[in-house]
């Protein structure tokens, strides 16, 4: 069993509780207009492109076909993401679930877990299934950042080998959320009530892009479809204020909120009951 | 005492005169000064043979250096009282009687301090200040007893004007412990240096926890490897100066230090350097070392006559001396640059497995040494990762990795000096600046101590990307306070100077962001 890795970083202090060794993995199913790290949303498909401008050589064809990476003479300029057409990047790696779990050991006693990410990681249930299971028995915890199109129900084996689950809801209205990510959040509204029922709903992600869509409507609205499902277990929502970096050209204009705008969010989420709200 | 030559003596009037007319010192350092300049006029220490070609030479030379410690030590170097002694019993010197509330043992603290010697004529150690405090608790109500501690902390920070000056808490969480952190947060104080014995399953989390939210904010706490020190120095030991870990109502005679990399520059290469250059080296330190607590107890009178003696506060036997090295890392990449080879200490196996040879050959001379003075640690001195002084360039302190190459991800940075803290029972330790971001989740830097100390990592300090106090090498300044000095402002402390000497010499600012 394989999956493509966009990278690994060992030390996270924004990926879930503590120190976490974070895994992001290529490849996505949806399309949202802020997208932070585009290049993770394709798969390469070999065309080419990246090698002939990277300035360092770090890039060249195979012979038996495929981009070759050289990570020792890569100086990190991300001049082959931006201009992969196919949102892709030259700098991942096809890797076993074994693998995967050698480069996460390297870290224990330091981290407490891990935090599986991407693109969308849900679209390798099986591989996550497997290298949770090889890192929980060294005791690590186990986190899965998703966008919530895959439905958790449907994989329970994956679901018993995993601590919690960090869900974007990013509208709660189905018209607004087709307009940001091109898909309905049907599924990801069933598998907030799914998770947080479970006890696996560790934290709901709501990213702030004015303009873009009525974030004060959809916090309202999805506080208070959530509330009701605090009472079987607790968990946080994480309000993230809309950056440009790295987001690509033809959608970074949107207007970063301010702080007050954030706060008056994260008052409506007090106001219906929410006590752990963070703002980053 | 030995003759010396009229030209050093008018040499010495020469520099008399330009302190007494200086601008720039305040008066306590001109005092310090000229004391130091008369002490300089002293030949009474037995030197060894050779110690002068390696002692007195320029900072790109030098091999030993005895870190102005003076010709005549009128004083151990670092004196450690049992302050919790003086709560209980009092001291006649000082005519004070056992204090019974709050308000009377901050206040008698504060006298004992001003009466501390040490090389910096400042106390290095305050206090295990929770235990101190922690039974005159119920003396006051909540708000009192923050509020005294506050002012107890402010006048600490305004009168003992050197931040090589180190108060303890921890292990276990006290309530004392807690309105500490609380105060040190708010008030971002540069002094004194604050560490938490930290030990996992003894400090509660939370208490661990409240400790790195207060070092985001002031760079303060540092983390000690309780289980650590208390194994080679027993419960009864302390961390002063720096993070200098000392038997407690004792303290250290003396601390010079090994310059490696200058050292490296006198060897043909690896051998050369294993078999004769570092022996070498190492066997005059060692007595010279020797000859200066030789005078410090047989001849200075110091253990007979002051009062922390005499009523002890300390004792002659609870004393060990420092012997501390700096720059392994350019030590290490100038001998494989000698035999032709390529390589880097932090960064490559071979140049690590290099320091850990050196490491293991300075232990194994040090564990042979023996001084008679040293009872407390077993006849021998304490092996010390000094910290740096801020004229060294291109030195870095202890066995650290140079600023600036630094591994890119702190795993493996961390994996590097978990080979290297084991060789210092009287301290070494590493600086991390840690990412805004972190604020949020503390967790972040208690989950790297707890592996950390697992690993036998000894020592740790954080401080925010953006603060404004900030760990230099060992000890706390405030770059509101260093950019003023920088514009030719006069500043309080003296270790703000040091300070701006290091950020400019040792790029101490430009340490990797974690
Ligand atoms: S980031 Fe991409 S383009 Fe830049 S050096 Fe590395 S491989 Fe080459
Ligand atoms: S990474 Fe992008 S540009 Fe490079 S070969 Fe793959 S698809 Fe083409």
């Amino acid at each position: 069993m394989k999956a493509v890795v966009n990278r690994i970083i060992p030390f996270s202090s924004v990926d879930g509780p503590g120190n976490r060794t974070a895994v992001f993995f290529q490849g996505c199913n949806i399309d949202c207009k802020y997208c932070h790290n585009p290049e993770t949303r394709g798969i390469c498909r070999n065309c080419g492109a990246c090698v002939d401008v990277c300035p360092t050589g770090a890039l060249s064809y195979r012979e038996e076909g495929g981009i070759c990476y050289d990570g020792t003479a890569c100086v990190q300029c991300d001049a082959c993401i931006h201009v992969c057409p196919h949102d892709s990047s030259p700098r991942t790696q096809e890797m076993t679930p074994e693998e995967v779990y050698e480069r996460v050991k390297r870290q224990i006693p330091f981290i407490r877990g891990i935090s599986v990410s991407g693109g969308e990681c849900m679209l390798q249930p099986d591989f996550l299934k497997q290298l949770f299971s090889l890192v929980r028995a060294d005791g690590l915890t186990t986190l899965i950042d998703s966008n919530g199109t895959i439905p958790f129900w449907e994989y329970p084996g994956l679901m018993e080998v995993t601590d919690g689950v960090m869900l974007d809801i990013k509208a709660f209205d189905a018209a607004e959320h087709r307009n940001v990510t091109g898909v309905s959040n049907e599924t990801i509204l069933a598998n907030a009530v799914y998770l947080a029922k479970h006890a696996k709903l560790y934290e709901v992600r709501v990213v702030v892009v004015p303009g873009l869509y009525d974030a004060e409507r959809s916090v309202k609205e999805m506080g208070a479809f959530l509330v009701p499902y605090r009472k079987t277990h607790d968990f946080r929502i994480k309000l993230i204020a809309f950056r440009p970096m790295g987001v690509r050209k033809q959608y970074a204009g949107y207007r970063v909120p301010d702080a007050a705008y954030l706060n008056r969010l994260a008052e409506l989420l007090r106001d219906l009951g929410f006590r752990d709200i963070m703002i980053t | 005492m030995r003759d010396i030559s009229m030209e050093r003596v008018e040499e010495t009037r020469k520099n008399i005169l330009s302190i007494i007319k200086s601008p720039s010192l305040t008066h306590e350092q001109k005092l310090t000064n000229l004391a130091n300049q008369a002490d300089s006029l002293m030949e009474v220490l037995d030197l060894p043979e050779g110690l002068d070609e390696l002692l007195n030479q320029s900072i790109d030379t030098k091999c030993i250096c005895d870190l102005a410690e003076g010709h005549a030590p009128v004083r151990p170097r670092y004196i450690v009282p049992d302050y919790a002694k003086f709560m209980k019993e009092g001291c006649s010197f000082l005519q004070l009687a056992p204090p019974t509330d709050l308000s009377e043992a901050l206040n008698h603290l504060l006298i004992f301090y001003k009466h501390v010697p040490s090389v910096t004529n400042y106390p290095v150690y305050v206090g295990q200040l929770d235990e101190l405090l922690e039974p005159f608790m119920d003396t006051v109500d909540e708000a009192t007893a923050k509020k005294l501690i506050r002012m107890f902390m402010v006048h600490m920070d305004r009168t003992i004007l050197d931040s090589f000056s180190h108060a303890n808490i921890g292990p276990e969480a006290t309530r004392a412990g807690r309105i500490l952190l609380e105060v040190e947060a708010e008030l971002e104080h540069a002094v004194p240096n604050i560490t938490l014995k930290y030990e996992e399953g003894v400090t509660d989390d939370d208490f661990a926890l409240e400790a790195v939210r207060c070092a985001l904010h002031s760079a303060k706490p540092s983390f000690a490897n309780h289980r650590m020190f208390s194994g080679e120095l027993t419960e009864r030991y302390v961390i002063a100066s720096c993070y200098n870990g000392l038997p407690l109502g004792g303290g250290s005679y003396t601390l010079c230090r090994l310059v490696l990399g200058n050292i490296a520059k006198r060897a043909s290469g690896i051998a050369d350097f294993k078999e004769n250059q570092l022996p070498y080296v190492l066997d005059i330190m060692a007595r010279y070392m020797d000859a200066r607590i030789r005078f410090e107890v047989e001849e200075s009178g110091f253990f007979e006559n002051h009062f922390l003696a005499k009523e002890g506060f300390i004792r002659r036997d609870r004393f060990s001396a420092m012997f501390g090295l700096v720059g392994l890392a350019e030590c290490v990449n100038l001998l494989l640059e000698k035999e032709g080879m390529t390589g880097r200490f932090g960064h490559d196996e071979k140049a690590n497995d290099l320091g850990v040879e050196i490491m293991d050959q300075i232990k194994a001379f040090n564990d042979h040494h023996e001084n008679p003075y040293c009872e407390v640690t077993g006849g021998h001195f304490l092996l010390h990762a000094q910290v740096g002084l801020a004229e060294d360039e291109n030195v870095s302190p202890g066995t650290r990795i140079p600023i600036g190459e630094e591994p890119e991800e702190l795993i493996d940075q961390l994996m590097v000096l978990n080979r290297f803290h084991k060789y210092f029972p009287s301290g070494t330790g590493d600086i991390f600046p840690i990412d805004l971001t972190v604020h949020r989740n503390p967790e972040f830097v208690l989950d790297i101590v707890k592996g950390a100390f697992r690993k036998d990592l000894r020592y740790l300090s954080f401080y925010s990307s953006d603060s404004d106090v900030i760990r230099v090498t060992g000890y706390l300044v405030k770059r509101s306070e260093m950019e003023k000095l920088d514009a030719g402002m006069a500043v309080l402390q003296n270790t703000t100077g040091l300070g701006l000497g290091a950020s400019k010499n040792g790029h101490i600012l430009e340490r990797k962001v974690r």
